[in-house]
């Protein structure tokens, strides 16, 4: 069975349609990609899956439960762990605190969070406020894995950074499905990496799931007519 | 923050020394002036867990601090005249007793808070403060309606209170006793504000989605904070009640929630010393303005207008600088 699955989802923004019928599947220990081009709503079906956005029609289960009438709290307790588009860490708290603030008990701690990203132990003390772009995103993702997820929901987790630092990301996001098989949703426009970690991938065009297989499935056909611009 | 900490215990000495002087010098009215910092003092601690932490501007901590207060002022009645507090359908008794009486206004302030807060955090903004301002109203006049407890002209307590082991009636005596309770909440606040729950209060008041999506319910959260708050400003209300032997519903007015926020803001919001700085600045003004004048509250809000323009982290953000509180 499915950690997560999506029926159909339809969301508004107060009286606009943004989803107007997604459907995806993620399985446990599977990477994910969910792309498409700008306003698609990708960022849309993410929230709508935290709860942040409540659906209005189809149905998201979550390890067999149904997220209908879930506030986003309490979807999160079950082990969805997102990482924001933007990072928005607390700015005026430091690296530790902010892991603290959102830790709960599992494998995932302290320890384990620095040894994914060692410059994080370097910065312990320091104001997320006073990081790089970078640091925000590693402290961005060491937060969501303090919640010990079984699903990390990442959106656009590599914008807006210089090619080193992406290249370290990629290299976490790898090393997170490597080592602890975690089940992973990943939004992002590099298909280059994409395809060194992604097992499937999920195509949405103008709010609807239109296109759904495995990366190597991903041809040029399909990426030239979904999403190129 | 290292300069925060330095300023910390320069504070620190100060309420030390002075107080040792003024026994000395045989000032009794410092030290009642030193008592009367320490209360405000932890007032504005309670209300800087909900304000400073969590961001929830509450125009209605004066309910806690009246609910202390009558605490204290209805068990001492009662044990002054004698007369029991209820006899059906068990017996309730009054009591001069101080740590009885702290015990019962803490628990009555937290039950008060719990009812303001489950209402007022329903909403947030100006609505928030508009219910948590109309809470305060409603309890004013209430015990103004209140005859059995002296209605508008509050409650005379003849003598004060006992503490197992002291005089209270010696200055210095009581002092002690306020500066130790202040002491033990400044280390309680300084713990909390570090605790995973601070942190996450922290957090929710910068970015309650951000919370939600780590899997905490941000309403019981800032729930919680509001309820130690609100225990903390009762604990303050039931000790001012004791230095003045006097409760009135005028401990209840939107002054006094307006004058705990301003020894904070004057302080500091979110800074541990904040609330004693800006309670101390404030009842030095009260001291040297009011000589001068009746109307000193003028230059109180000049002095107020001059730190929210050009000091936004109050008097100790104006020393350490403001990389750790928000404005």
């Amino acid at each position: 069975m499915s950690l997560l699955m999506l029926e159909e989802v339809t969301a508004f923004y107060d009286s606009a349609q943004a989803l107007f019928g997604v459907s995806l599947e993620v399985a446990e220990g599977e990477v994910v990609a969910l792309l498409g081009r700008n306003g698609m709503g990708k960022s849309t079906t993410i929230k709508a899956i935290c709860r942040i956005l409540h659906h209005h029609d189809g149905r998201i289960y979550f390890d067999g439960t149904d997220l209908g009438n879930f506030a986003s709290h309490r979807a999160a307790r079950l082990g969805l762990g997102l990482v924001p588009e933007g990072r928005r860490c607390f700015s005026n708290l430091s690296v530790m605190e902010n892991l603290t603030a959102a830790a709960r008990k599992g494998e995932w701690d302290f320890q384990r969070v620095v040894q994914l990203f060692p410059q994080l132990k370097e910065r312990r003390d320091q104001l997320a406020a006073s990081l790089s772009g970078g640091e925000q995103q590693m402290l961005a993702i060491g937060r969501a894995l303090m919640t010990n997820p079984r699903l990390l929901l990442l959106d656009e987790a590599t914008e807006g950074l210089a090619p080193v630092i992406r290249q370290e990301i990629w290299a976490a996001i790898s090393q997170l499905k490597n080592e602890s098989g975690m089940a992973i949703l990943v939004v992002d426009k590099s298909l280059k990496e994409l395809a060194t970690v992604a097992d499937r991938a999920v195509i949405l065009e103008k709010g609807s799931s239109v296109w759904e297989g495995s990366f190597e499935a991903l041809t040029y056909d399909v990426t030239n007519r979904h999403l190129e611009v | 923050m290292q300069r925060e900490k330095v300023i910390n215990a320069l504070i620190t000495l100060l309420l030390v020394v002075m107080p040792l002087w003024a026994w000395w010098a045989d000032e009794p009215f410092i030290l009642t002036l030193l008592t009367k910092v320490a209360i405000f003092a932890l007032a504005g601690v309670g209300l800087n867990i909900a304000l400073g932490l969590g961001g929830l501007v509450s125009f209605g901590h004066a309910v806690f601090f009246g609910v202390g207060g009558y605490a204290m002022g209805i068990l001492a009645s009662h044990a002054q005249s004698y007369s029991p507090i209820m006899e059906i359908p068990f017996l309730i008794e009054g009591t001069k007793s101080m740590p009885v009486i702290w015990l019962v206004a803490i628990i009555s302030s937290a039950l008060a808070a719990l009812l303001v807060g489950a209402l007022s955090l329903r909403t947030s903004g100006v609505y928030f403060i508009m219910i948590t301002l109309a809470f305060g109203q409603m309890f004013f006049y209430f015990t103004i309606s209140w005859p059995a407890y002296g209605g508008e002209d509050g409650l005379l307590i003849y003598t004060r209170n006992h503490f197992p082991g002291m005089n209270t009636l010696d200055p210095i005596q009581f002092l002690i006793i306020c500066y130790a309770i202040l002491g033990v909440v400044l280390y309680f606040s300084a713990r909390l504000a570090k605790s995973a729950f601070g942190l996450a209060l922290n957090g929710a008041r910068q970015n309650t989605e951000r919370v939600l999506t780590v899997g905490i319910d941000t309403f019981r959260l800032r729930l919680v904070a509001f309820i130690i708050s609100g225990a903390i400003t009762g604990l303050a209300g039931a000790l001012f009640a004791d230095l003045n032997r006097f409760v009135s519903p005028s401990m209840f007015t939107w002054q006094t929630s307006g004058e705990i926020m301003v020894f904070i803001i004057l302080g500091g919001v979110a800074r541990l010393y904040g609330p004693v700085a800006g309670a101390a600045l404030f009842v030095f003004l009260e001291y040297v303005l009011g000589d001068l004048s009746d109307y000193w509250h003028i230059y109180l809000g000049l002095l107020l207008l001059l730190v929210v323009l050009f000091a936004r982290g109050g008097l100790i953000g104006l020393l350490a600088g403001r990389e750790v509180a928000h404005d």
